[in-house]
This record gives structure tokens, C-alpha cells and sequence, in this order.
């Protein structure tokens, strides 16, 4: 679908380093790295707006490098939206058709149609200025999705709304997604994003791309001290949720909420709390695992844990570390409360 | 006054003074404007006996005519190199703003002897002459209000035009030129009242067809201040009433809810 080879640029404080990833149709691709790493620059040349010192963009086979915007067909949506002031949100959302010469009619039906899946037929007259940020962020998807383009580029979609608006863009994305099956190049530093968004993550620190992979290979097995420093050692676990019990590989974990099918949740390692014998208690879920491997980190020792086939992290101190005799191999028993977990 | 209300402000005596030296400054520029009114107005005969004179009749229309030229041309050739200058960054630019502005500082009778050294008889005694005169000191206002109004649309919205399928070129007239309309158009409103004020290079390059300008200048050499006065009360009256309506639309518009 999209194939980005060996991008490199210079602009002002950013410099990007042989940038290469593939994103596949029908992916949600998540480009995940902190404010400063240059993602919005790699957006914008994907999109055409700025052109690479070096690299390739191929978009379905085609070199697409020295395409100007129009002739690439990317609906990108900007972190400030980009909504055009001087018109209402009805031609905001038709600006793309109406460009492309889509008859009248028609443009009024997929204008319609798109607004009622994002639930904003209501605000179709409006002005943006008008707007709230939830409300112009949804204005600006629909205005990027209506002309059904083979990508759509997000810059950090989420990042300008509070708390609650956000989650319940996070959790429509997904049935939007579900709905229309667009194809997302999506760029964030919310971990949150990523793991409840994403398909496929790549990790971007000071203009590299330094790892790509699904979520939880990711997460779980970051690919150098840079990217686990900055992913936080999350453990990210994925499983079938069925009320509040999750599945995973035949262990069963209790969620702190309901939920149902495929979930993915998340645990920080000085959450989970390990010992040489069974504790007994009902708050917690407890596992037995095995452990891989032990990396000591100044006053702290990172264990490596394999409980029936999912691997986990977990952070013990250096004297219980020693008084537990934790090597390679051994088994132990893990355990954590509910309250613990993050449900993405 | 909106910003700061007067009555909140009651020990803030810089305030006072600052306002107070301001002041002299707005007395000093109504009171000439007010003077030749109140003078006209005991004069009234001679002011309707003007309107009635054909000779100043055409020279007004002329007037209005060829500064309304001006502003035209103004933004046709105006409007792309401020949008130019708001956009791209090249080598020169700095020499291009600066020549933009050049006008101003060059006094204007000289301006006249430059067109008429350059141009010479192409330019002599005729509209061309005139426009041509008038668009050199004026043009500046309209590049420069241009470009500060394209500075100020967010690159970003014609970025987003241009992946949603539209050229450099529809982006342009969807979106940054509506924009930056309010802007565009009090520079060439700037533009228009410049070229209608200008005299000095005129009277060099295009003394006929003669504009009012001229007109008030003539009868003061020939007849004196009492017979250019009226002349000069009707073109205070026409230029100012029609300044001062186009930039009430254009506050009107700039501010209309969007």
C-alpha cells in the first residue's frame, strides 16, 4: 500500500535518518515517538507538502516522490485540523468532492452519508470557528474520509482535547474504522493511542525509525534500552474478554471492568509484585511463571518473566532479588491486582 | 477605550498625559479639515457655482477615474507578488521588499522627472501619464497589506486543500484569497486614497488631462486661495466620503460572524 524507503531530511530542528516502513491496506499504522522526533515531518512528506532530501515514497507500487499533494490522493489531517475558516462545515466536508467534479447530487449524499457515521449531521451549517475541539476534530475526519482515499494521515488526532472527549473519539475510531475500513498512517506520543488504535507500531526517536512491529512485540520486547525507556516498560497483554475475566493462552486474568472480545491491556512492571510461593489472596490475580532472563538497572533489576507463553516484565529490588535467588529458570509465582491494569 | 476602561484607571496618570499629547496630534489634523468647511460654508454661492463648472466636473471624474485604475492595477500585479513574498523564501527577497517600498522615501516631484526621463512621451500629457504616476507611489500599500494578509492564513489550509485534489491554483482562489480578502482589500482602499491625494509627480508628467488635483493648484496660482478652496472642499468631501464608507464595508465583513 504505502512504502517509505530511506527517507532523509533536514528541516529547521528536525532531521529524519533513513526512514523505511510499509504500511498495508487496511492497516491502522501507528508512528509512535515524543514531541521533537519528527513526526509531523514525516507525515508531510508522505502527504507531498515537503519534499525529502533523500528516499523514495511508493504508494500501491507507484513511485509517488515527486507527486505534488493533489496528484497523491493522501487525505491528511493536521494536529490543528486545518478546517477552512471561510466555509460552513457542510463545504468543508464537500471541498474534496466538489474538486474532484462529483455531481451535485451525489456530493450532497456522501456529504450526508459520512456525517451521519461520524455524528455531525447537526453541525453541518455551523461555522468552525464555532466549534468545540471534539466537534472540529470530527469534522476534520469527515472531510478527509468522504473522499475515500487509499490513506489517511493523522497528526496526533487526539492530543489538542481533554481527557473525555478523547477517550470516546478513541473508542469511535474503532467502530468508524470498522465501518468505512480506511487504511490509517497515524502519528502520536499517547502510548493509550497506540495500544488501543494500533496494528502495527513504529517506535520513532530523534528522527529514526528505530523499531517496527506489532503492538505487543513492541511492548513487550522493545528492540534497544532507548525504546524501553521510552515505551515505559509496559507490558501489554492481549486476550479475549469475556465480562470481566480475559483469556490469554489459558490463563485467566480479572479485568478491573467488563469488557468483551479482543482487549488489549497493559500492566507497569513495579506493579507486579513477585514471590517463591503462592500467595493466597482473592483481590489479586496470581500466575506462575518462568523466569527468562535478569537485567540489573542501578538499584533495580528488571525480571523477565514467561507465564504460559506470555512474556511479561516485571521490577524487583536488588536485595529481594538476591534473597529470593532469582535466576534463569526458575519458577515463581507473579502476582497483581485488578486495580493494576490498564483496559486499552 | 474598549481595552481599558477609563474609569478603572483612576491614579493612572501616564495614561492621562500619553492621552492628553495624543490629543494635540487629532486637533491639529481636523482642525484645517474643519477650518476650510466652516470658511466654505460662509462662502456657500461660490461652492454651488463650482459644481456647476464643467471644467471641474470632468477633472473630479478623472480623478476618481484614474486612481480607481490604479487600485485596479494595483492588485492584479499586487495581489501575486505579495502572495509570493508571504509564501516563498528565495534569494533577493529582502531586495524585493525593499524596492516595493522604495516609493515612499523618494520625494515626488521626483518620481515625475524619473517616469518622464524613462518613459518620456509615452507617458506625457495623458491618462497613461497619470496612472502611471499614481501607481508608482501607491502601489506598495497593496503588495504589503497582500502579503500580511497570506502571512496570516495558516500554510497548513492549503496544504490540506491540496490533498484533498485541489491545484496550488484553486487552493489559492478557495481559500487564501477569500482569507485574506479584508486585508487585500484596505490595501488597495490605501492604494486608491494614495493615488487620489498624489500631485506632485502628476503635475510633472500629466498636467493635461487635468486631473482635480491639478485644478486646485491652477486656480490657486491663477485666481488664489478663494477660488481653489471650493474645488478643494468638494475633493476633501468626495475622497474622504468614499475612503471612509469602503473601509466601513470592509471592517463590516472582516468582522461578520464566519
Amino acid at each position: 500500500m504505502l512504502r517509505a524507503e530511506e527517507i532523509s531530511k533536514d528541516w529547521r530542528e528536525f532531521h529524519l535518518r533513513g526512514i523505511t516502513f510499509e504500511v498495508e491496506s487496511g492497516e491502522y499504522f501507528i508512528i509512535l515517538g515524543p514531541s521533537g522526533a519528527g513526526k509531523t515531518v514525516l507525515l508531510e512528506i508522505i502527504a507531498g507538502i515537503i519534499e525529502p532530501d533523500g528516499g523514495r515514497v511508493y504508494l500501491n507500487g507507484r513511485d509517488v516522490t515527486d507527486l505534488p499533494p493533489e496528484k497523491r490522493g493522501l487525505a491528511y489531517v493536521p494536529q490543528n485540523y486545518a478546517l477552512f475558516p471561510n466555509m460552513s462545515v457542510y463545504d468543508n466536508i464537500a471541498f474534496g468532492l466538489k474538486v474532484r467534479g462529483v455531481p451535485k447530487g451525489e456530493v450532497e449524499r456522501k456529504v450526508k452519508d459520512i456525517s451521519e457515521v461520524i455524528g455531525i449531521s447537526h453541525l453541518l451549517s455551523r461555522k468552525p470557528r464555532t466549534l468545540s475541539g471534539g466537534e472540529q476534530q470530527r469534522v476534520a475526519l469527515a472531510r478527509a474520509l468522504v473522499v475515500e482515499p487509499p490513506l489517511i494521515l493523522l497528526d496526533e488526532p487526539f492530543a489538542n482535547l481533554d481527557v473525555q472527549t478523547r477517550s470516546k473519539l478513541l473508542s469511535e475510531m474503532k467502530l468508524w474504522r470498522e465501518e468505512l475500513g480506511f487504511t490509517t498512517l497515524h502519528v502520536t506520543h499517547s502510548f493509550e493511542e497506540a495500544v488501543s488504535l494500533g496494528d502495527r507500531v513504529g517506535v520513532m526517536l530523534g528522527g529514526r525509525l528505530i523499531q517496527v512491529g506489532s503492538v505487543r512485540e513492541v511492548f513487550s520486547r522493545p528492540a534497544n534500552e532507548e525504546v524501553a525507556r521510552f515505551l515505559g516498560f509496559e507490558n501489554v497483554i492481549e486476550g479475549i474478554a469475556k465480562g470481566r475475566k480475559l483469556q490469554v493462552n489459558g490463563i485467566e486474568i480479572e479485568l478491573p471492568i467488563e469488557a468483551s472480545g479482543r482487549v488489549r491491556v497493559g500492566i507497569r512492571p513495579e506493579d507486579i509484585i513477585l514471590s517463591t510461593e503462592e500467595v493466597r489472596t482473592s483481590a489479586r490475580n496470581t500466575f506462575e511463571a518462568t523466569v527468562e532472563g535478569i537485567e540489573e538497572l542501578g538499584p533495580l533489576v528488571r525480571v523477565r518473566l514467561n507465564a504460559s507463553g506470555t512474556a511479561l516484565s516485571a521490577f524487583v529490588t536488588r536485595s529481594s532479588m538476591l534473597e529470593m535467588n532469582l535466576t534463569p529458570g526458575k519458577r515463581v509465582w507473579m502476582n497483581f491486582k485488578a486495580s493494576a491494569l490498564h483496559v486499552f | 477605550m474598549t481595552l481599558i476602561e477609563w474609569g478603572t484607571m483612576r491614579r493612572d496618570y501616564t495614561l492621562y498625559f500619553f492621552a492628553a499629547l495624543g490629543s494635540f496630534l487629532i486637533v491639529y489634523i481636523l482642525l484645517p479639515l474643519a477650518t476650510i468647511y466652516a470658511r466654505q460654508a460662509g462662502d456657500f454661492d461660490t461652492f454651488v457655482k463650482t459644481l456647476h463648472d464643467p471644467i471641474v466636473i470632468s477633472a473630479v471624474k478623472r480623478s476618481l477615474l484614474t486612481a480607481t485604475a490604479t487600485a485596479l492595477i494595483a492588485i492584479t500585479l499586487g495581489v501575486p507578488l505579495g502572495y509570493i513574498l508571504a509564501r516563498k523564501d528565495f534569494h533577493g527577497k529582502s531586495l524585493v521588499q525593499a524596492i516595493i517600498d522604495v516609493p515612499i522615501v523618494i520625494p515626488h516631484s521626483v518620481v515625475g522627472i524619473m517616469l518622464l526621463v524613462t518613459y518620456s512621451t509615452y507617458i506625457l500629457d495623458n491618462y497613461r501619464g497619470i496612472i502611471a504616476a499614481m501607481l508608482f507611489v501607491s502601489a506598495s500599500f497593496t503588495v504589503n497589506s497582500a502579503r500580511d494578509g497570506f502571512l496570516a492564513v495558516d500554510e497548513k489550509l492549503e496544504a490540506v486543500a491540496r490533498t484533498l485534489g485541489a491545484s496550488r491554483l484553486r487552493a489559492f482562489f478557495s481559500i487564501s484569497l477569500p482569507m485574506a480578502f479584508p486585508n487585500i482589500a484596505s490595501g488597495a482602499i490605501m492604494t486608491w486614497a494614495r493615488a487620489i491625494s498624489e500631485v506632485g509627480s502628476i503635475l510633472i508628467v500629466a498636467y493635461y488631462p487635468m486631473t482635480a488635483q491639478v485644478l486646485i493648484l491652477e486656480y490657486f496660482n491663477n485666481y488664489g486661495l478663494r477660488a481653489s478652496r471650493p474645488i478643494a472642499v468638494l475633493m476633501v468631501t468626495i475622497s474622504l466620503g468614499i475612503f471612509v464608507v469602503l473601509r466601513w464595508l470592509i471592517g463590516r465583513s472582516a468582522n461578520a460572524p464566519r
